[in-house]
């Protein structure tokens, strides 16, 4: 049985509530309940999205609300990879053109007509959103000028060779130009401009709480199973899993791994899982050329180089770990081991490039060689309170560097002085993971192996302060190859090179797991975003 | 009375006045804002635009400067997070963390209370023994523990009660509230439980130690001479007597309930302050932990003060001194 278990008031008071009282009184209209019905689809998602806006703030959560009520021009299938949404094909018309033709036949939710000029609309929307935190311009910013064609054409001119340009709008969505001038996120908020092309209306909203979603039945895709959907936010691991448990919610997303094992064989709870985009990873300081705030000799003597430096004493650190055993002893299997950016069946994965096997005594003998034969004290750090298990994860790679030969301590922190921290070279070893958003290696690439370039705009998440004048030469040059087959060749020979020069240590790939009634399918996507419309009956 | 008053606004303006300082420069110190709100893969020139736009590039005292002056017309700053105003995010979640601690509050004495003075009239009988021996658990245990614990048995097992969130709400003067429908009472019991929990045993052993000690007086014996009956003895004089430290506790506990109840909150995702505060915290959203830590100061000051005017009523003594 799928049925809310809220029944009072209908959606209808909410709406009048808000056409009547506007903003003010926002706190006061949404409480509103679900109607029971059979078509009521409650699920829990693990992280809170912060605005109802679309353009406000480039954050996971907030494009996987956006995804049930917008729609983006280019949409991703469950493994990641581009498939038609509001636009139905694009080409590359010349090295700097993108054209796209849109699905005719579409309307938003308020019946206005899709067309392109609601394209340039929503380009020329997003750099005004006001006190972004995290802007779009991130994904529009190479477009330099919005051609409508006809109504259901756009050209779209770009400032030197994107071939990504499709790729990065699958993170812009759509609004209709009938919404004005500068609309203000509040107004969004609020419900007042919270029109979109997607598979459902949203009827209330709640912050950090929850929102509410109806059924667009004039959405241009397959019609969604769920008349009404109740899109919870519950960042709390056992909560969450009790709420499963309990029957409050049909579906949750992110199972914490410590209740793996016991869900798996719980009749109650139906699972489905699929590799995700996200891959952790260690990165060791190479910003120094001369010492380490925290490696010391094997007796705590001070250093004067920096061992890093040498790529035989980054493979050693990286052929001492057992990542097989991480991934089935602190992730309860929930990670694949890997070498590589990118899990198997990706854009741009390296077939032939194993995950590395743990090798003590060739890590011994590589340290030996690089001039550190007793081996080096050395702290590693890391967020607490971040990534799945990552304290654990810090522990269990210590040990296994101390089995090395290198004395390992380590040192969790919080996220927000962790990442400040990271950020100013302040550590000489760190983990932490990186989800990859466009599903391919160029987006790994340029953003943690190319040199650190405020001007090229590269480099912004490369905290080890790696740099190889070849390598960046690859990467420049795989980023700006039109053709996908020789762009992923490319990105093979970048990704190969970045590995063999171990420019960082990559241990996993992440699981994403859904939880579920056993009722309930869910096609579990590579992205950690949960779609409604994704979730059918079992037949 | 007046001048007393005055006295204590002066002293609240100025402890609200230090506390911005502090919460300015500690949320300083602990990391930027901007590397944890803003998208992992943004480059340098958006790291660059986002900094100008939440005013982070201007220098520490400029900021405190600005957020000053706001505060002196009423504005306390919009949130990083939610672009909204952060008195009006806090405004929100208000009702929500009221209506929880008040009814805990209210448990804590309508239980409190009369478990104390059956343990303090019996203090050798069974149950008053087993009731000192549970209170021990109820302030050692640790409140997610109780919580969780609660959601396996009455949400997992037996099923009888919503395992989180906050339920249904109705509105009454302009606010929504969920204890005004069944099934919003259904989800506050258990989080009001949990809450409730420490403070029931603090107010039963406070009021256990009052009577065991006002028994013996003089007054008390004095009264059963004259031949006034057993129940007023304890309800009017004992009761009165043993109200002043009652009192004060609670008090104090409603200010602490309403401004931490962040445990409980997390862990039966209530959507009131308390979690406001924590995911504030987290991705160090200055504005509102600034406007929240200022409202704080501002509660328990307000607290204390309804405190102090209760001793006066409680107290003939108290009475006394002040018209001194």
């Amino acid at each position: 049985m799928v049925a809310g278990r809220h029944a009072p008031r209908g959606v209808q008071g909410v709406r009048m509530g808000i056409r009547h009282w506007g903003a003010a009184l926002l706190a006061g209209a949404m409480a509103a309940w679900t109607p029971a019905g059979a078509q009521t689809l409650t699920l829990a998602v693990a992280a809170a999205p912060t605005s109802v806006d679309p353009h406000y703030h480039n954050l996971g959560p907030n494009n996987a609300l956006a995804m049930h009520i917008f729609g983006a021009l280019v949409d991703t299938d469950a493994a990641a990879k581009p498939r038609p949404g509001l636009a139905l094909s694009w080409r590359a018309v010349d090295d700097t053109t993108w054209e796209f033709k849109l699905r005719p036949g579409v309307t938003f939710h308020d019946g206005a007509a899709f067309t392109a000029e609601d394209v340039a609309y929503t380009i020329a929307r997003v750099p005004t959103v006001k006190n972004s935190p995290g802007s779009f311009l991130l994904f529009t910013r190479s477009i330099t000028g919005v051609q409508v064609v006809d109504p259901l054409t756009v050209r779209m001119t770009t400032r030197g060779v994107t071939p990504l340009l499709p790729v990065d709008l699958t993170q812009v969505h759509i609004l209709p130009k009938g919404l004005g001038a500068e609309p203000a996120t509040e107004d969004f908020n609020a419900l007042k401009h919270a029109n979109g092309a997607g598979p459902f209306r949203i009827t209330a909203w709640r912050a950090s709480d929850r929102a509410e979603l109806a059924r667009n039945d004039a959405y241009w895709g397959p019609k969604p199973h769920w008349e009404r959907v109740v899109y919870r936010m519950i960042p709390n691991d056992s909560a969450r899993t009790s709420a499963l448990l309990a029957g409050d919610v049909d579906l949750i997303e992110a199972v914490p791994t410590q209740d793996l094992v016991k869900l798996r064989t719980d009749k109650r709870v139906a699972m489905a899982e699929a590799v995700s985009l996200r891959v952790a990873y260690l990165m060791l300081d190479l910003s120094r050329k001369d010492g380490q705030p925290f490696v010391q000799g094997p007796n705590g003597e001070t250093l004067t180089t920096n061992p890093f430096q040498d790529v035989r004493v980054r493979r050693a650190l990286s052929l001492a770990i057992n990542r097989q055993l991480i991934v089935d002893r602190v992730m309860e299997g929930a990670a694949v081991p890997t070498g590589q950016f990118l899990a198997p069946g990706s854009f741009s994965y390296v077939a032939d490039l194993e995950p590395p096997k743990q090798d003590l005594v060739e890590a011994r003998r590589l340290l030996a060689e690089a001039g550190y034969p007793n081996g080096f004290r050395i702290t590693l750090h890391g967020p607490n309170d971040r990534y799945v298990n990552d304290e654990k994860i810090i522990q269990a790679v210590g040990q296994m560097w101390s089995r090395a030969g290198i004395q390992t301590k380590v040192e969790a922190i919080t996220w927000p002085s962790f990442i400040g921290r990271a950020s100013k070279q302040e550590f000489s070893a760190f983990f932490a993971a990186w989800g990859i958003t466009s599903g391919e290696a160029s987006n790994p690439l340029r953003a943690m192996v190319a040199t650190f370039d405020a001007q090229k705009g590269t480099g912004s998440a490369n905290r080890s302060r790696y740099s190889n004048a070849a390598l960046d030469a690859v990467i420049d040059r795989a980023s700006s190859i039109t053709d996908d087959a020789a762009r992923e060749r490319a990105l093979i020979e970048a990704t190969r090179q970045a590995m063999a020069d171990v420019a960082l240590i990559t241990l996993y790939q992440q699981k994403n797991i859904w939880g579920m009634k056993p009722n309930l399918r869910y096609v579990a996507r590579a992205d950690e975003a949960t779609r409604a419309a994704d979730v059918s009956v079992a037949p | 009375m007046t001048t007393w008053m005055l006295r204590r606004l002066i002293q609240a303006a100025f402890v609200m006045l230090v506390m911005t300082v502090i919460v300015f420069i500690g949320v300083n110190v602990i990391g930027d804002p901007v590397e944890i709100l803003i998208s992992p893969e943004a480059d340098q020139a958006e790291r660059a635009r986002a900094v100008a736009a939440l005013g982070l590039d201007k220098p520490l005292w400029e900021q405190y400067w600005r957020f000053l002056s706001g505060a002196l017309q009423g504005d306390l700053g919009r949130s990083f997070v939610f672009n909204e105003p952060a008195l009006k995010l806090i405004a929100q979640r208000m009702p929500a963390t009221l209506e929880l601690a008040i009814t805990a509050v209210l448990l804590s004495v309508i239980l409190g209370i009369p478990l104390g003075l059956y343990a303090g009239l019996r203090p050798n009988s069974i149950g008053g023994r087993a009731i000192m021996g549970a209170s021990i658990l109820g302030f050692s245990l640790p409140t997610f523990w109780v919580g969780l614990m609660l959601i396996m048995v009455f949400a997992v097992q037996l099923g009888w009660l919503p395992s989180t969130g906050r339920g249904p709400t109705r509105e009454l003067f302009g606010v929504q509230w969920s204890f005004l429908t069944w099934d919003g009472l259904r989800h506050m019991a258990m989080p009001a439980l949990n809450l409730a929990l420490g403070n029931i045993a603090l107010v039963l052993r406070l009021t256990r130690a009052g009577v065991r000690e006002n028994l013996p007086m003089d007054y008390v014996k004095f009264a059963r001479a004259k031949g006034i009956s057993p129940n007023r003895v304890v309800f009017v004089h004992v009761l009165k007597n043993i109200l002043i430290p009652i009192v004060t506790v609670v008090g104090l506990e409603i200010g602490g309930l309403i401004a931490f109840a962040v445990v409980t909150e997390s862990v039966f995702a209530w959507p009131g302050m308390g979690k406001l505060i924590i995911d504030s915290i987290n991705v160090l959203d200055r504005p509102v932990i600034v406007a929240y830590l200022m409202m704080i100061v501002l509660l328990f000051v307000v607290i204390n003060l309804i405190v102090d005017l209760l001793y006066t009523v409680l107290d003939p003594r108290v009475r006394l001194e002040t018209k001194e």
